[in-house]
């Protein structure tokens, strides 16, 4: 038995997974949903042939996308998680006991279905009291709120196919005014490296810019995504994430992570010049 | 029985037919299926260009049918409840054009609100028709033009008993509809012909609870843009005809400016449609009016922004709303609608139908997806928070009463002068002066300028509304008769 998940992550660089058995398949209103056994990545999960997330690098993702921002505002007390329907980014985010109340807006609710089936280490912290669950569009959802959220946290798909409305210049504009006057946007904000990634980054940067006096992007290393390099861009009303960084605050809720520490925290934003320059152009 | 018939494609069948023969090509196009031009191949793609051909006895002749083109026609005609259904290849406006020039010979007079198409007023420069205008109403509190009253046309045919024909614009770009049984009736009470532009309704034959089409009415010819809400491609269009209108005749007018070398692509793209329309059209227009429905509630939600819809009927000028259309006005939030036009597009990636300067359209049709309506409410909603102005910033022009003193023909072609616009006050136009979108000419030839004109074309421009309709291309001066009349 042979057997390869192969997918393209440009049109002339395939990626291939050794596969041990197709756990699952199916189909939403909105897409096609597979769980693969891998036999290096654990359980993965695909949203119309690309992988979201996999056992073995999903704390790398879920810790930079949650602990970034409430490292460098403790008071963080209300977020609101759009996309995140592999339940990681709602797992980091009940570690704080500090946090009163997490409502997570996913499109698909046969994704997070899914989830709570065969990826326990993801959603296993679904349920946790703090936690309130809307199917519907993110956009929609963002549009009717004004001023109460501390923390918005966008964990996005690519922007074509479901996850487009969040990618527009319209969704940022919502979230800005369904934010508090301090607070944060963070989202998955694509990869700098090839081309169809490179132009998903610029124009979320570019759409991010003109609402946010704060507006900066950071890097992680996420070995199933193309090309390894992802970044995520936190933008704010009043917080600097490096300035305003209160590290012995967070090291004293001596949280257990993987991959996030306070030094990466400041490191991360560090970024190559080609990426620099690639933002720069588009401010 | 009528849904088997319509199971037919003869065009589309013909085509592919004859694809499958692999004939060798001594004919137009030179192009020869494509490879004589590999970058438009590769552009359109091969099948697109395999598909264009030229008329031969297989494929029937658009100038004169005799087999699948005729077959076609007629299984169109049976779709829309008309005698006969033409295919037409050069847009609506030919449809419109066709029927003017078939009612109406030089001199003749013809019954017509002023806010008509374009196409119908370039009909009277062609035919030496001669218009009888009909005011529209004005929605005192929208300042959008209105259906015709019963009233106002019954004056005018008092008025006008030698006319040949009233024409009706139904509905308007705005879903705005007459009572079209009405004024079908009365119309014919004095041997007039009833002639209907109908290219914001080609879903009025096909969807439930939906105004009355022209056919359903009695009406004697009708034009659809098959090609708007019908789903065929850019420029394909039906012109449908009724009772005693003849075919051969009404086919005689379209060969008169109608092109040789129909386009096989038009043709089975109207075949093909009409089959959708005719299998699927219910329940097509019932998810259609579903999202209009949505998007409305949500717009009007939103505050500064008024969706309108079936509140507006009055029983007369509004006898009717199509609720497929999604109008918006949006003077509430201090913006004219093509100020909201242009940001939609500038800012949010958005293309909406048009603006002008109290309302929005943005067209919905079977090919929208919802998370798009998301984007666009949502992005009307920042519009509003980023961009609101005071609301009196925004001001609606009363409708102008034209003051007619020649034909359109006659105007155009009579002795002209340039002068700058803004001196022209007074004189005669010998042209139009129109925003495109939606193409409603705001001066026609044969119209006398006045301040008042001069003023709105000043203030659509100001705004950013797309001015055409003058010899010179940056309408900074207009042709007027050079003999001043009185
Ligand atoms: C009322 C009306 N009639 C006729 C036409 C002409 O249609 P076409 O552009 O297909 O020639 C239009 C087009 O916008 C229209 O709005």
């Amino acid at each position: 038995m042979n057997l390869w998940y192969t997918e393209n992550h440009s049109p002339n660089v395939r990626f291939s997974l050794e596969v041990e058995e197709h756990i699952y398949t199916g189909k939403s209103d909105f897409q096609k949903i597979d769980i693969l056994q891998t036999l290096e990545f654990g359980r993965i999960l695909t949203l119309d042939g690309l992988v979201m997330c996999t056992e073995k690098d999903e704390f790398i993702y879920h810790e930079m996308i949650t602990h970034v921002a409430l490292a460098t505002n403790p008071a963080i007390k209300k977020v609101l998680v759009i996309g995140a329907g592999d339940g990681g980014t709602i797992r980091e985010l009940t570690a704080y006991p500090t946090i009163e109340q997490i409502d997570m807006v996913e499109i698909d609710k046969m994704v997070v279905d899914v989830c709570r089936e065969f990826l326990p280490q993801t959603a296993s912290k679904l349920d946790d009291p703090r936690v309130n669950l809307y199917f519907e569009d993110g956009l929609k959802f963002v549009r009717r709120i004004e001023n109460d959220y501390d923390l918005i946290i966008v964990d996005s798909t690519d922007p074509f196919g479901p996850g487009e409305g969040l990618f527009t210049k319209e969704f940022y504009g919502n979230c800005y005014k369904a934010l508090k006057e301090d607070g944060i946007l963070v989202n998955q904000h694509e990869s700098p490296f090839y081309a169809e990634d490179a132009l998903g980054m610029r124009k979320a940067h570019q759409k991010i810019v003109g609402f946010f006096p704060v507006c900066k992007v950071y890097q992680f290393h996420m070995p199933t995504y193309p090309s390894g390099h992802w970044l995520f861009g936190f933008a704010s009303k009043k917080f600097d994430p490096i300035l305003d960084l209160d590290a012995t605050a967070w090291n004293d809720l001596d949280l257990k992570t993987r991959y996030y520490n306070t030094d990466i925290h400041v490191g991360s934003f560090a970024l190559p010049n080609y990426v620099k320059e690639q933002l720069k152009d588009v401010e | 029985m009528t849904n088997f018939l319509q199971q037919k494609v003869p065009i589309m069948e013909a085509l592919n037919q004859y694809k499958s023969m692999r004939v060798v090509p001594f004919d137009v196009p030179g192009h020869k299926r494509g490879r004589g031009n590999p970058e438009l191949a590769a552009f359109l793609g091969e099948q697109c260009l395999s598909m264009d051909v030229n008329s031969m006895k297989p494929l029937d002749n658009l100038c004169h049918p005799v087999s699948v083109i005729k077959e076609a026609e007629e299984l169109a005609a049976q779709a829309f409840n008309a005698k006969h259904a033409f295919f037409m290849v050069n847009g609506t406006t030919s449809a419109v054009q066709a029927m003017i020039m078939t009612a109406c010979k030089a001199g003749d007079k013809i019954i017509m609100p002023r806010n008509v198409h374009r196409s119908a007023i370039n009909a009277l420069i062609l035919s030496g028709a001669v218009p009888v205008y009909v005011n529209p109403g004005v929605h005192s509190e929208l300042g959008i033009a209105l259906g015709m009253a019963l009233k106002d046309v019954k004056e005018a045919i008092l008025e006008h008993k030698d006319a040949k024909a009233i024409l009706i614009n139904n509905p308007t770009y705005y879903g705005i509809c007459s009572d079209l049984q009405a004024l079908t009736d009365l119309a014919h009470q004095h041997d007039m012909l009833v002639l209907v532009d109908e290219a914001h309704g080609t879903h009025f034959y096909f969807g439930d609870n939906l105004p009355a089409s022209a056919m359903s009415v009695g009406a004697d010819m009708a034009s659809v843009s098959m090609h708007k809400s019908g789903g065929s491609l850019t420029q394909s269009s039906f012109l449908l005809i009724n009772n005693d209108v003849s075919e051969g005749y009404t086919r005689q007018i379209i060969n008169l400016t109608q092109t040789t070398s129909g386009s096989y692509l038009l043709l089975s793209s109207l075949d093909i449609s009409r089959r959708n329309l005719a299998l699927n059209g219910k329940e097509i227009f019932q998810k259609v009016a579903e999202m209009a429905y949505y998007t409305r509630t949500e717009i009007n939600k939103i505050g500064g922004y008024y969706a309108y819809s079936k509140e507006l009927i009055n029983g007369d000028t509004i006898f009717d709303f199509d609720v497929t259309k999604l109008s918006v006005d949006t003077r509430d939030i201090g913006l004219a609608g093509i100020e909201v036009y242009d940001i939609l597009r500038d800012e949010y990636d958005i293309q909406i139908e048009f603006g002008d300067i109290g309302n929005i359209l943005a067209y919905i049709s079977v090919g929208d997806r919802h998370l798009d309506l998301e984007r666009l409410v949502a992005a009307l909603a920042e519009i509003k928070r980023r961009y609101s102005q005071d609301k009196n910033s925004v001001f609606i022009h009363e409708y102008i009463r034209p003051q007619v003193a020649l034909t359109p023909q006659e105007a155009f072609y009579a002795p002209k002068q340039k002068l700058p616009i803004s001196e022209s006050a007074g004189y005669i136009s010998s042209e139009f002066v129109m925003c495109y979108p939606p193409g409603i000419p705001i001066l026609a030839p044969g119209e006398r300028i006045t301040e008042e004109i001069l003023d709105f074309i000043q203030y659509s421009k100001d705004k950013g509304c797309f001015l055409t309709g003058t010899e010179d291309s940056d309408i900074a001066n207009i042709n007027v008769l050079k003999e001043f009349v009185e």
